[in-house]
């Protein structure tokens, strides 16, 4: 497997929607290698008609479909770091 | 090392409802026990005394008027700061959620209020859950009651160090790799994570939505099946809710050791326990058997792959799940950005701590294109494997056991340069998780006056032979009786 350099972890941040410092990209970068190459020991296993296992619990369990009372949005928006007339508001998302 | 004085939860519970002492009495008692315990521990993030005392007030009420009160009647219990409460603060352990007040109630904590349990506050946590020390905290790391220079164990930190103090007779955290047994271990307390599926997640802060669990920390196994019976159960706000009857756990208690079957996987024990810990655990194998109980040679073959399958399928959970943190709805936003993109970026650099950074790349790498099938996809067939050697290896005994750690409560940073060593302290508790089965951590013993645990896991949905193995065995050793000297 390909070692993890500071520029994968740029590259995954950026996916993530994480800014990093240069310091951050280089420890992450040696951590996650480590940690990846223990994980090598999976590669070796025979895994040929073996299901992935996706979830503990067999197929959750559906209730009925009826409408019902969903949270309050004033408690709700009272969360919001700004919210203005009933909305969130962010800052702009195109152009600029 | 003081024999425990100290009631527990059932018994308060018996004495609230036959008034021979008030569930204010009881309140008082212990929020001043966590006044003067706290600046020594730091166990809690938010004490909620106002709160407390008026529902107490109110069980007091209930139970002067007749009406019948819960089997938690006047019971204090401290809550992981990941189960929210309507109108109390939730951090879970992260600057991202500083000042975050939920507008609902989770489902477990509804339960227990509706028992009869008095909420006395949250408790300190790994930020996220993600940690085995309480040190990954963006508030300030929780001390071991055993000994103040030690770790309390992680992520619940909090919650086994305040039921180890006497702060509450019960508390609860959450288990995705080992978060409630190991903590319990570390501190000396009885912790329980139930089958995936048999405690509603409604309102509990998501990390690895496959293998998060709630349950409970107490010092008797009575108790834990006390509390199992009151949190256990169907929410249709969950849809990994299980529908699964809850049974009497009384039986269970009462059946004793005489032809338990216990299956040990003495291959998978062989390396990296320290000594001392293993001998408690033989110890302990002995103690059963002299009551009748069967010990028998297990294998669990792939266990060995845990904990590098739980770090790729937990990680990759987690990246999705922490997603939402992005300042636009809640918590905390860094608004320096010049437009949506940099807020997200710089929000987040801000308010998540280098852990949960670490396990957000770390997700995000073995979800993306090139590596998802080679890790993600790979390590959800090892779990598919794992869960198999559980369910061959119960077919000869009815629970298996294994120390709980493989070393008892280590020194204020002492792994925290390296976050493999922390990663391996789950080595014997992230395969239930994976498995989705039952586990329960027994204190059985102390090394150099720090607790050992003891860890039974048993089929899913099979939570009466844990406590049937675990009450027997405190019904035969005294360690469960052990409290630290707190001044």
């Amino acid at each position: 497997m390909p070692r993890v350099t500071p520029d994968t972890v740029e590259h995954v941040a950026r996916l993530a929607h994480l800014s990093l410092t240069a310091e951050e990209r280089a420890t992450f970068a040696r951590q996650l290698d480590d940690v990846l190459a223990y994980a090598e020991s999976i590669q070796a296993l025979d895994t040929s008609g073996v299901e992935p296992m996706s979830h503990a619990s067999g197929a959750g369990l559906l209730r009925q479909d009826q409408p019902q009372p969903s949270l309050d949005r004033e408690k709700v928006l009272s969360e919001a770091p700004d919210a203005d007339r009933g909305l969130f508001r962010v800052p702009r998302v195109l152009g600029g | 090392m003081t024999p425990d004085a100290r009631p527990t939860a059932a018994d308060i519970a018996r004495r609230v409802r036959k008034r021979e002492v008030s569930a204010v009495e009881v309140a008082r008692e212990h929020l001043d026990r966590i006044g003067r315990l706290e600046p020594k521990l730091d166990a809690f993030l938010h004490v909620t005394a106002e709160r407390a005392m008026e529902h107490a007030r109110a069980v007091d009420a209930a139970v002067a008027a007749g009406k019948t009160t819960g089997p938690l009647a006047g019971v204090p219990v401290a809550i992981k700061d990941l189960l929210d409460i309507e109108g109390v603060p939730t951090t879970c352990g992260s600057r991202i959620l500083e000042g975050y007040r939920p507008p609902f109630t989770a489902g477990v904590v509804e339960r227990l209020e509706a028992a009869g349990a008095i909420v006395v506050g949250k408790t300190n946590m790994d930020e996220f859950a993600m940690g085995s020390s309480t040190e990954n905290s963006a508030y300030k790391p929780t001390r071991n009651p055993w000994d103040p220079s030690r770790v309390p164990g992680g992520s619940s930190g909090g919650s086994a160090a305040a039921v180890a103090a006497g702060m509450a007779p019960l508390a609860l955290g959450s288990d995705t790799g080992g978060s409630i047994r190991q903590p319990a271990a570390l501190c000396g307390v009885v912790g329980l994570k139930p089958t995936y599926g048999r405690v509603s997640r409604y309102g509990l802060v998501a990390f690895a939505s496959s293998l998060d669990q709630v349950g409970p920390f107490t010092r008797t196994v009575e108790d834990a099946a006390l509390a199992a019976s009151v949190l256990f159960g169907r929410d249709e706000r969950d849809a990994t809710s299980s529908d699964q009857a809850v049974p009497d756990f009384s039986p269970a208690l009462l059946a004793g050791a005489k032809g338990l079957r216990i299956g040990v996987p003495w291959s998978f024990l062989e390396k990296g326990v320290d000594a001392p810990v293993l001998e408690a655990f033989r110890e302990a194998l002995s103690a059963l058997e002299s009551a009748g109980a069967r010990v028998v040679d297990i294998a669990l073959p792939h266990a060995g792959h845990a904990i590098a399958t739980y770090y790729i399928v937990a990680t990759a959970e987690a990246s999705s799940n922490l997603a939402r943190y992005d300042g636009v709805r809640y918590g905390l936003r860094v608004d320096a950005g010049r437009d949506l993109r940099e807020t997200y970026g710089k929000t987040r650099d801000r308010g998540f701590g280098p852990e949960v950074k670490r396990r957000i790349i770390l997700g995000t790498f073995v979800l993306s294109s090139g590596y998802y099938d080679a890790y993600y996809v790979r390590a959800q067939k090892v779990r598919t494997l794992i869960r198999r050697d559980f369910e061959q290896a119960l077919e000869s005994c009815d629970v298996v056991a294994t120390p709980t750690t493989p070393s008892p409560a280590f020194r204020f940073g002492e792994k925290t340069a390296d976050p493999l060593a922390m990663y391996l302290a789950d080595i014997f508790t992230v395969p239930a998780n994976l498995a989705g089965i039952p586990g329960l951590s027994v204190p059985c013993g102390f090394a150099d006056g720090l607790p050992i645990g003891l860890q039974l896991l048993a089929r899913a949905f099979d939570e009466s032979a844990l406590f049937r193995a675990g009450h027997a065995y405190q019904g035969l050793t005294a360690h469960h009786r052990a409290a630290p000297v707190m001044a």
